[in-house]
């Protein structure tokens, strides 16, 4: 059976404070993943990481990561190592995107 | 130790400034990121996974106290409040910013620190025994030879691009605790037959995806040829080594594939050109610039002391945690009325490696009130106080412990060494520190670990093998199998002068399933043992390696398992 065809985000790290971000449909760069731009298709994948790619005074080392949508669409990324750099590390849950769930009201 | 002279400081302020300049320029779009990154890893500035990471040189893992108070000081201002110490004695800060790093580059200079040579394919920091100048078996202290290459290779012009990354390690003690074989050049120390202390050069040992154990390039090299001998090692290497491929480009390949013999004719070929140079045309070192060196490790600071101490004897006595701590945690020094502490690193459940700033300056307070004001950072990581005088060791015990640092596992089966793995590491394919957790309870009960006696776990989280899996006892390697991560365990390894590369056993297994695995090893020695002073590593010596497969595949009164269970997950995905 052929496979599903993948969803992919663009994903880099901020050139500045090396924050894991990602490519949002307005060619902005924001820490939420929600905020990103979804390729459906390889073409339109493409397309994001040409974008993505002329950003360099704003990201470094951008790439596509697969992701699926949550029940709310929301991008949630396929891979184990994509899922650690999206939350922090997995022995500090005091660090990274999940400690900034934790602490919010 | 070793003070920076001025030609060091003006030469570490110089690359701070120049660092400086390079990062505005690629801030300002000057310099793209093809053009910055090698510059940035020449300074030690590396992309991991969630941040940039910086990698500072602790030149053979030797610290003040001040360096110690600067190193939390910078965790504390730039980064995450703690730092990692690694298996190649330096430290790493997991999360400073680039615009930041000038700044943390400047305050390592106000302490005659720098990153430099911490990446990149030239001679990178030197290491040696954490022992050294203090261990009871040496036959001289290695710092000086240590320091002597620091000066020799850095910003070495003709050595700034080589094949590939080199790794030199020193020790003066014929018991290794440097791992001299599993470096591109180790030198063990040794005398010839008047007594003269000299060095055995092993080259082409290292880890890796291509695991080596080096061998003897020259039984006996007088010290006043070892730079040029190096130099010339270095030489043939640069000219010869790969660099086609970069998994083949290390000197061990190019010694596997020349031989050694061809190689050693080719090394001392160009050995007895530079020599014919005469001294002016090479890097032999004039004897004063040796004794200058020598001079700042002469150790002048040790009391005559007795060889027993009341309070001492009395603190074994009467509390059995400290008597467990200096028993595990101690060693013999070579000045009568000393030992050596080593502060464990691996609290059980923490990350092995890790110290938080306030766990540095607690060390940093009793090195300097304790401990004639040195440090040592071991490749095993845990850090060193090298000299203690026994009256003070139930003192220092106690600030240890106040400092959530009086865990009594050195050598155990919980004090594990574990790279950063997928937690942190940009090129790790699955985690190693969980993995080191989740053992280190297994083995937590103190009562346990010491009936199981010496054991070496070793764990890294991908094939470059910075958690030295491949001479672990029991060696752990992580990687990624259909999506998911899955864990190789060796056995047999061994890092000391009897080194030997762990042989894998079988099928890998699932992140949940190592910790019973190795408890089911570890069961299976205490019931294999011949007795209870023959150590897991002689069991298996003596065994082989069918008995330990069967306790970790299945085999007499176990259900046999064919393949690992499914992976559980590990996290669940994220969500807001």
């Amino acid at each position: 059976m052929a496979r599903e065809p993948s969803l992919q985000i663009v994903t880099a790290n901020d050139l500045l404070e090396g924050d894991v971000v990602f490519l949002t449909p307005d060619g902005a760069w924001r820490r939420a993943p929600e905020a990103a731009a979804i390729a459906e298709t390889p073409e339109g994948a493409a397309r994001l990481l040409a974008i993505a790619t002329g950003h360099e005074g704003k990201v470094v080392g951008p790439y596509l990561a697969e992701v699926t949508l949550d029940a709310a669409g929301r991008p949630t990324p396929t891979h184990y190592r994509e899922r650690i750099r999206l939350k922090g590390p997995t022995n500090r849950l005091d660090l990274g995107r999940q400690a900034e769930r934790q602490s919010a009201p | 130790m070793y003070r920076y002279d001025e030609f060091d400081d003006r030469y570490v302020r110089a690359r701070v400034a120049a660092f400086r300049d390079q990062v505005e320029r690629r801030l300002s779009g000057a310099l793209t990121e093809d053009e910055f990154k090698p510059l940035r890893l020449q300074n030690g500035l590396y992309l991991q996974l969630h941040a940039y990471m910086l990698r500072v040189a602790i030149p053979y893992g030797t610290l003040n106290s001040r360096q110690m108070r600067q190193l939390a000081m910078i965790a504390e201002r730039w980064d995450k409040g703690y730092g990692h110490f690694t298996t190649r004695q330096n430290i790493q800060f997991n999360w400073p910013t680039l615009k930041d790093t000038p700044a943390i580059l400047s305050a390592l200079a106000d302490v005659g620190m720098h990153a430099i040579q911490t990446s990149g394919n030239c001679i990178r920091n030197v290491t040696a025994d954490h022992f050294a100048g203090a261990a009871a078996d040496e036959i001289e202290d290695p710092r000086p030879t240590a320091e002597l290459l620091r000066q020799w290779s850095s910003g070495h012009p003709e050595f700034a691009f080589l094949p590939r990354k080199f790794k030199i390690a020193v020790t003066g003690s014929p018991n290794d605790r440097a791992v001299t074989k599993a470096h591109d050049i180790g030198l063990r120390m040794v005398r010839d037959g008047d007594g003269a202390p000299g060095f055995e050069v092993i080259v082409g040992g290292g880890l890796g995806r291509t695991p080596m154990i080096g061998k003897v390039m020259r039984d006996y090299l007088p010290k006043a040829d070892l730079l040029p001998y190096l130099e010339a090692i270095l030489r043939v290497y640069n000219l010869h080594g790969r660099r086609d491929n970069k998994y083949k480009a290390r000197i061990k390949i190019l010694t596997h594939e020349t031989g050694i013999d061809v190689l050693r004719e080719q090394v001392e070929a160009e050995f007895r050109q530079l020599k014919a140079a005469g001294p002016d045309a090479t890097t032999a070192v004039d004897a004063r610039e040796i004794g200058r060196i020598e001079a700042y490790f002469r150790q002048s600071a040790f009391v005559k002391l007795p060889a027993t101490d009341a309070s001492f004897d009395r603190a074994c006595e009467t509390d059995a945690g400290f008597r467990a701590w200096v028993e595990t945690n101690t060693a013999p020094h070579k000045q009568q009325g000393y030992r050596i502490v080593t502060i464990s690193l691996k609290p059980i459940g923490a990350a092995p490696g890790d110290a938080s700033a306030d766990q540095m300056r607690a060390v940093a307070e009793i090195a300097a009130h304790y401990g004639l004001d040195e440090i040592r950072v071991s490749h095993e990581q845990n850090l060193v106080l090298p000299h203690i005088r026994l009256g003070d060791l139930a003192t220092v015990f106690a600030a240890l412990q106040k400092a959530g640092l009086g865990t009594a596992n050195v050598g155990l089966a919980s004090d594990i060494i574990a790279c950063p793995g997928m937690d942190y590491c940009a090129l790790a394919t699955a985690r190693s520190i969980p993995v080191a957790q989740d053992i280190a309870r297994r083995f937590s009960d103190p009562v346990l670990a010491r009936e199981i006696g010496k054991l070496q776990i070793k764990i890294s989280g991908c094939i470059n093998a910075c958690g030295h899996h491949h001479v672990g006892h029991i060696g752990i390697l992580g990687l990624e199998k259909a999506g998911v991560e899955s864990y190789q365990i060796t056995l047999g390894g061994d890092a000391t002068e009897t080194a030997e590369i762990g042989k894998r056993v079988g099928p890998g297994f699932a992140f949940e399933a190592v910790g019973p695995a190795i408890e089911r090893l570890v069961q299976a020695y205490l019931a294999l043992r011949a007795s209870p002073d023959e150590t897991f590593l002689a069991a298996y010596r003596r065994l082989g390696a069918e008995p330990f497969k069967q306790a970790l595949y299945g085999g007499a009164g176990e259900t046999p398992r064919a393949a690992p269970p499914p992976p559980a997950p590990v996290f669940d995905t994220y969500h807001y």
